[in-house]
């Protein structure tokens, strides 16, 4: 019902649903002034929620010096280009002359990795645990649940020692392996597959398909709208990772955008070149923003279903 | 239910659960068995012997006046973040339930920050408000108010809590515009027949037909205050000044990553488990109930 009411593309309300709500405001009784009230507070919430990202917007298009007297201008200045192609492919100083072309690539690598290591894992170990008997079946269903009570902040220093070991520290297998195991996305593939009726694998294994074919042929058409929504939650997840590459990397060349902000920025002494370090916000920003806003649709329905 | 249709083989179930149970295993499980020995043992300045000392460290950890604090700390950045994200969110929701048109459209713009990373969204404020040359900063001393956050503790609180609120609002959002949906219309409709007005029919039908949703959101936000929130507090305040925003998960970080007191950190990690384990028990014990309404 949840999901029904929100998985609505936005925008695109159908003329009998308008109608409906229409009718329904008039019942419940609800003015248009306090309707004109929901609006303006509505406006103020997202002004809000949108302000911090349009001003640094602003910031990255405007010179050093602009940024270091305050107040900002409202409006953006004329630097965009040049602020923009400085940090992409001439190299920070702060960060030892890296690019945040290269920081881009990182990003976006450890992202997809995680999103697409962590669906593949989980969608096969669902797979095993929905549509087989063995024995310990249910014992490693538990193994993989209770890595949910074990996040990296409660193992902080052995599980580094385990990569310095493995001598994973600043690879992307470093970056990105560790965190492929997710109970979350076994457990809701774990779900819905209990929901495909046993008639189903029933037939598959009339017409003589082995399990191989009926997971490619049967599955994962079922399964693609999980999928996409469990994509976009876990490619928003990888691109905002902060601790992990935190204690994974050391070389500047290795790090993700978000832990080379954090590195660019000192308030302590003059050097900080603001303008480039909200240049690097915004490319850090923009990419997950614009996979929430295009992939709207599962986004919602993913989240509101999966709870996480 | 009835027993379910399964394919026959003995070897393949094995092959496929193997990448996540070595996953697992590698970089789940041995490190905090590993957190869990580490806390009972003591180990020498050099790092060369170590002794059995049962309880001692977390008896040291839970007299520490420094981890009182950290817990003083978490406690009041937790609830200041889950309370003000969840109260914006839910008139935000409320709003959005009421007006006709442009419902898709607010959504849209209220989701963005969804997608910042929390370090990020720190960094954003701090920037607004740094006293160097953040605007709001400059226009609050201009107003004669003495705002230096990377000086004042309170302040320092005050600007990670926004941040880390903010940041929240958008999932709180979502979440409670799908459950005033969820609310049967026709429940409302009686209240306003019989004379309830608006703000009667919210804190009477809605809130309570909301308790579901509003009890999960309180343990998620709980969850994220915890635990998501390094970011913030690593990249805005480093946990200072003094120890003004230095949280558990902070300290643990810090202890053992940076001062290298390794039993007193695999104690706190241990303690912190014990708040995960007791924190995702809550939520699969009652996230049941989220659905009653449904």
């Amino acid at each position: 019902m949840a999901e029904q009411a929100t998985a609505r593309p936005s925008g695109r309300t159908s003329t009998a649903a308008f109608l409906g709500r229409r009718e329904e405001g008039a019942m419940l009784g609800i003015s248009r002034t306090s309707r004109y009230v929901a609006h303006a507070i509505l406006i103020l919430g997202v002004l809000i929620v949108a302000f911090p990202i349009y001003y640094t917007f602003v910031a990255s298009t405007h010179s050093l010096q602009t940024i270091l007297r305050p107040p900002l201008p409202l409006l953006p200045g004329d630097r965009f280009w040049e602020n923009y192609s400085t940090a992409l492919f001439g190299g920070i100083g702060r960060i030892g002359g890296v690019d945040v072309g290269t920081l881009l690539f990182n990003t976006t690598a450890v992202a997809l990795a995680i999103a697409i290591g962590k669906i593949v894992i989980s969608i096969l170990s669902a797979f095993a645990i929905v549509f087989f008997r063995f024995p310990l079946r249910m014992f490693f269903f538990w193994m993989i649940f209770i890595t949910l009570m074990l996040p990296v902040e409660v193992r902080i220093l052995p599980t580094y020692k385990v990569m310095v070991d493995l001598g994973l520290i600043d690879t992307y297998t470093g970056l990105t392996l560790p965190l492929m195991a997710s109970a979350t996305a076994t457990l809701l593939f774990r779900q819905f597959f209990l929901t495909i009726p046993g008639e189903l694998v029933e037939a598959a294994r009339v017409d003589g398909a082995g399990p191989w074919r009926f997971f490619k042929d049967i599955l994962l058409p079922l399964s693609k709208t999980n999928i996409a929504a469990l994509f976009v939650i876990l490619f928003i997840y990888g691109w905002t990772q902060y601790l992990w590459p935190l204690l994974v990397t050391n070389r500047n060349d290795m790090n993700t955008i978000v832990i080379a902000l954090r590195k660019m920025i000192s308030f302590a002494d003059a050097d900080t070149e603001w303008h480039l370090v909200m240049v690097t916000a915004m490319l850090a920003i923009v990419p997950p923003i614009l996979v929430v806003l295009f992939m709207q649709r599962w986004f919602v329905k993913g989240l509101v279903e999966t709870e996480k | 239910m009835s027993p379910r249709v399964t394919f026959p083989n003995k070897l393949l179930p094995y092959l496929l659960l193997a990448p996540q149970l070595a996953i697992t295993i590698v970089f789940f499980y041995w490190p905090a068995s590993q957190a869990l020995r580490q806390s009972l043992l003591r180990e020498d300045p050099f790092g060369l012997q170590s002794t059995f000392v049962g309880l001692a460290n977390f008896r040291r950890v839970l007299n520490d006046p420094n981890y009182i604090n950290a817990v003083q700390v978490t406690v009041i950045f937790s609830i200041a973040t889950a309370f003000l994200a969840m109260a914006l969110a839910l008139l935000l929701a409320v709003m959005a339930d009421k007006i006709i048109r442009g419902r898709g459209i607010y959504r849209t713009l209220l989701i963005w920050p969804y997608a910042v990373a929390p370090a990020i969204a720190g960094m954003l404020w701090l920037f607004m408000f740094n006293p160097a040359m953040g605007t709001f900063a400059y226009m609050l001393r201009s107003a004669g108010f003495g705002w230096d956050p990377l000086l004042n503790g309170p302040q320092a609180m005050t600007l990670v809590i926004a941040a880390a609120a903010w940041k929240q609002i958008s999932y709180n959002f979502l979440f409670f515009v799908a459950g005033l949906q969820a609310i049967p219309k026709t429940l409302i409709e009686a209240a306003a027949i019989d004379g309830a007005g608006e703000n009667k029919r919210f804190w009477t039908i809605v809130f309570p037909l909301l308790a579901p949703t509003t009890f999960f959101l309180l343990v998620i936000n709980t969850t994220y205050a915890f635990f998501d929130t390094f970011g913030i507090i690593h990249a805005v305040t480093g946990g200072g000044p003094g120890k003004a925003t230095e949280t558990l998960v902070y300290k643990v970080y810090n202890d053992g990553f940076v001062n290298l007191i390794l039993g007193d950190s695999a104690a706190q990690s241990v303690i912190l488990m014990i708040i995960v384990i007791a924190l995702t028990a809550i939520q699969f014990r009652y996230v049941e109930k989220k659905v009653h309404y449904g």
